[in-house]
């Protein structure tokens, strides 16, 4: 496990700081090397890491070597928390406050999780939240997508909206007012996969955007997703302004640093992470576990918090 | 579009961020740690990942470090050195009557539409082709892969929702048998790759198919997201060990990604990539070439 491997590369590092008083620049200076290196293994992005190496240098900078940990740990200490405090301290709930009914719009990559996600979200906002929510079928492109969301919806009891083939930014027009008329408080569209220099799919989900104006936009991403996670953010960013992430995938092995990258390049919050491929497998993001996740470690943490 | 612009041009943005630092390098005088440390951050970036990247930039260490070289020079140091990881793929060859597919991977890879691409291209060339929907598990994956079995003209076996998958490749390689096909497709459902119970369905299938001909499946072929960071390597790692591969698919690499772990990949596996996605459409799947790859990631 990573755990060891950083902890023990680091003890390796840093062995002869016991007693030595403070961490000083070149006491440090390896052990920096060696998260960089984890970080990068964790699929954080390049440049995003030089910044947090840098951050976490800073911090570390005169801190005084704690007796009771090894210094080792004190570093991954710092690390952990910055990671946390990076990745968005609370935990970000869906905003359900505006006129219903609420739209949400399911956006991302090809394979992310955005149908999968649609049907999760939707049971977790009725079952969690007491909503009724209708799900939309706005992806006409990959073969039985639609099918694919009918048939998650039916085992899950919640209706799903379709017109079969169709303009993608009509379906999802007339499935805001069927929810309209319907009395259902939520709508969650789902829509076909796109890469995010697909000028055409692009501007095909501004112009769903300007019929709807979904209360939230979710932009999900695939949780082994690896360094161009930043140019699919940053672009599906720059042109949706999405309000919150979701992770799937999560239940895989993946480090999923590209959360942090994620977060730290649109400072939006990360609100669920899949864990599973059925409808219930959804969970609320926690920044302190991802954190762990990323540094590929157990109990560190709660070592050093205990000292 | 020519098969060979179509990767090249895929990785034109890495190649040209990797020939910006080689021009740091060459020409400039005595190449220093710090001009190697530039270029090991480009690799990383096209996730070739920390150790692919480490290899390639020692090897430039060990024969350039304090010396001058010219840009062609640290090219060819880099192009032999990633050549040594990659194979070719292996010209195909029919291994039995019918040649059986196995393919797999982790969820939302390509793995259905990969099988919809190649069905297609054996279709086209005159093979008779049969498909299998041994994902029996996400909702309607099975309707997906009838609409490419439809598209590609290909024959389809299919069972009920829910039911079992291995039962599915058994009945498809038996019909494939009675009807005379060249070639089975099975599709099986994503899997991530830590989990036992999903690992142990696939052994299953492989057991049932071998009652059948102990040959099958001729093919084990993973898909691979061009996407995925470094967990590509434990992907490949991992179902290699349980399911001994025979070829890769790479997809995606239409978008940004560069599929940098497949030099990852190949300098700890050996296993020859086969083909490369380059979009959803039934014709955008090439076949993969080690020396176009090389050329697209360090040829200007
Ligand atoms: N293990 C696991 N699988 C997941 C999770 N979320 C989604 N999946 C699977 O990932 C694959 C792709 O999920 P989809 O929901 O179809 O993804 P999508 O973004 O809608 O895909 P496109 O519509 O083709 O762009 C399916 O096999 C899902 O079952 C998750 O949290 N864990
Ligand atoms: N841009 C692009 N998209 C692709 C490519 N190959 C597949 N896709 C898309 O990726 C998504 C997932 O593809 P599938 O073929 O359903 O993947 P899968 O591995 O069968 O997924 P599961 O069965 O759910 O595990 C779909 O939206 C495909 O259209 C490719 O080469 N380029
Ligand atoms: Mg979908
Ligand atoms: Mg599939």
């Amino acid at each position: 496990m990573m755990f060891s491997q950083l902890t023990e590369s680091l003890e390796s590092t840093l062995k002869n700081l016991r007693g030595q008083g403070t961490l000083t620049e070149e006491n440090v200076a390896d052990s920096l090397r060696e998260v960089r290196r984890a970080f990068l293994e964790a699929d954080v992005s390049f440049n995003v890491t030089r910044d947090f190496v840098k951050a976490v240098k800073e911090k570390a900078m005169g801190s005084e070597v704690l007796t009771s940990v090894t210094p080792g740990q004190q570093i991954v200490k710092i690390i952990h928390d910055e990671l946390v405090q990076v990745m968005g301290g609370e935990t970000k709930e869906i905003a359900l406050s505006g006129k219903p009914p609420v739209g949400i719009m399911m956006v991302g990559l090809q394979g992310s999780g955005k149908t999968t996600f649609a049907a999760k979200i939707s049971l977790y906002l009725r079952s969690k939240r007491k909503k009724k929510p209708l799900l939309v079928a706005a992806d006409v492109y990959r073969p039985a997508a639609i099918k694919q969301l009918q048939v998650l919806g039916k085992s899950i009891g919640i209706p799903v909206y379709d017109e079969g083939e169709g303009n993608p930014v009509e379906i999802i027009q007339h499935g805001y007012e069927y929810a309209e008329k319907n009395g259902f408080d939520v709508v969650i569209y789902d829509t076909a996969g796109r890469l995010q220099i697909d000028e055409k799919l692009m501007q095909e989900l501004e112009q769903a955007r300007e019929a709807v104006h979904p209360e939230e936009i979710l932009f999900v991403a695939d949780a082994m997703i690896g360094q161009e996670a930043v140019n699919v953010a940053q672009t599906f960013f720059e042109r949706l302004n999405f309000t919150g992430v979701c992770l799937s995938k999560m239940d895989g092995d993946a480090r999923g640093g590209a959360a942090l990258s994620i977060k730290k390049i649109t400072g939006v919050p990360i609100c669920f992470i899949g864990v599973g491929e059925k409808p219930n497998e959804i969970d609320l993001f926690h920044p302190d576990r991802m954190a762990s996740r990323i540094l590929g470690m157990g109990d560190v943490v709660s070592l050093v918090e205990k000292a | 579009m020519g098969l060979f612009s179509a990767i090249k041009k895929g990785l034109q943005k890495t190649r040209e961020a990797i020939l910006g630092e080689i021009k740091g390098i060459a020409g400039q005088g005595k190449v220093t740690d710090e001009m190697l440390e530039e270029l090991e951050e480009r690799l990383i970036k096209a996730d070739v990942g920390t150790s692919a990247a480490f290899l390639l930039t020692d090897a430039l260490r060990e024969e350039a470090l304090g010396k001058s070289l010219s840009q062609n020079e640290v090219l060819d140091i880099l192009r032999s050195e990633a050549e040594r990881f990659l194979v070719d793929p292996p010209k195909f060859e029919f291994k039995g009557n019918p040649h059986v597919f196995l393919v797999i991977g982790v969820n939302g890879a390509g793995k259905t539409t990969t099988i919809g691409k190649l069905a297609k291209k054996f279709a086209d060339e005159g093979h008779k082709v049969m498909i299998a929907a041994a994902d029996t598990f996400r909702a309607a994956a099975i309707e997906q892969l009838e609409v490419w079995a439809k598209r590609s003209g290909a024959e389809f076996v299919r069972h009920a929702e829910g039911s079992d998958p291995a039962a599915v490749a058994f009945d498809a390689c038996q019909a494939a048998k009675a009807r005379g096909c060249d070639v089975v497709f099975i599709d099986t459902a994503g899997r991530l790759q830590n989990k036992d119970y999903l690992m142990e369905e696939l052994a299953k299938i492989v057991r049932v198919l071998k009652k059948i001909d102990p040959s099958y499946p001729h093919d084990m072929m993973l898909v691979l997201d061009g996407n995925t960071g470094q967990n590509a390597i434990n992907q490949a790692k991992i179902f290699h060990k349980s399911f001994p591969l025979t070829g890769l698919v790479v997809t995606k690499l239409d978008g940004t990604a560069h599929g940098g772990s497949v030099l990852s990949i190949a300098s700890s596996l050996k296993v020859p990539i086969l083909w490369v996605g380059m979009g959803e459409r039934i014709d955008q799947l090439v076949p993969f070439n080690k020396a176009e790859y090389v050329d697209g990631l360090f040829k200007e």
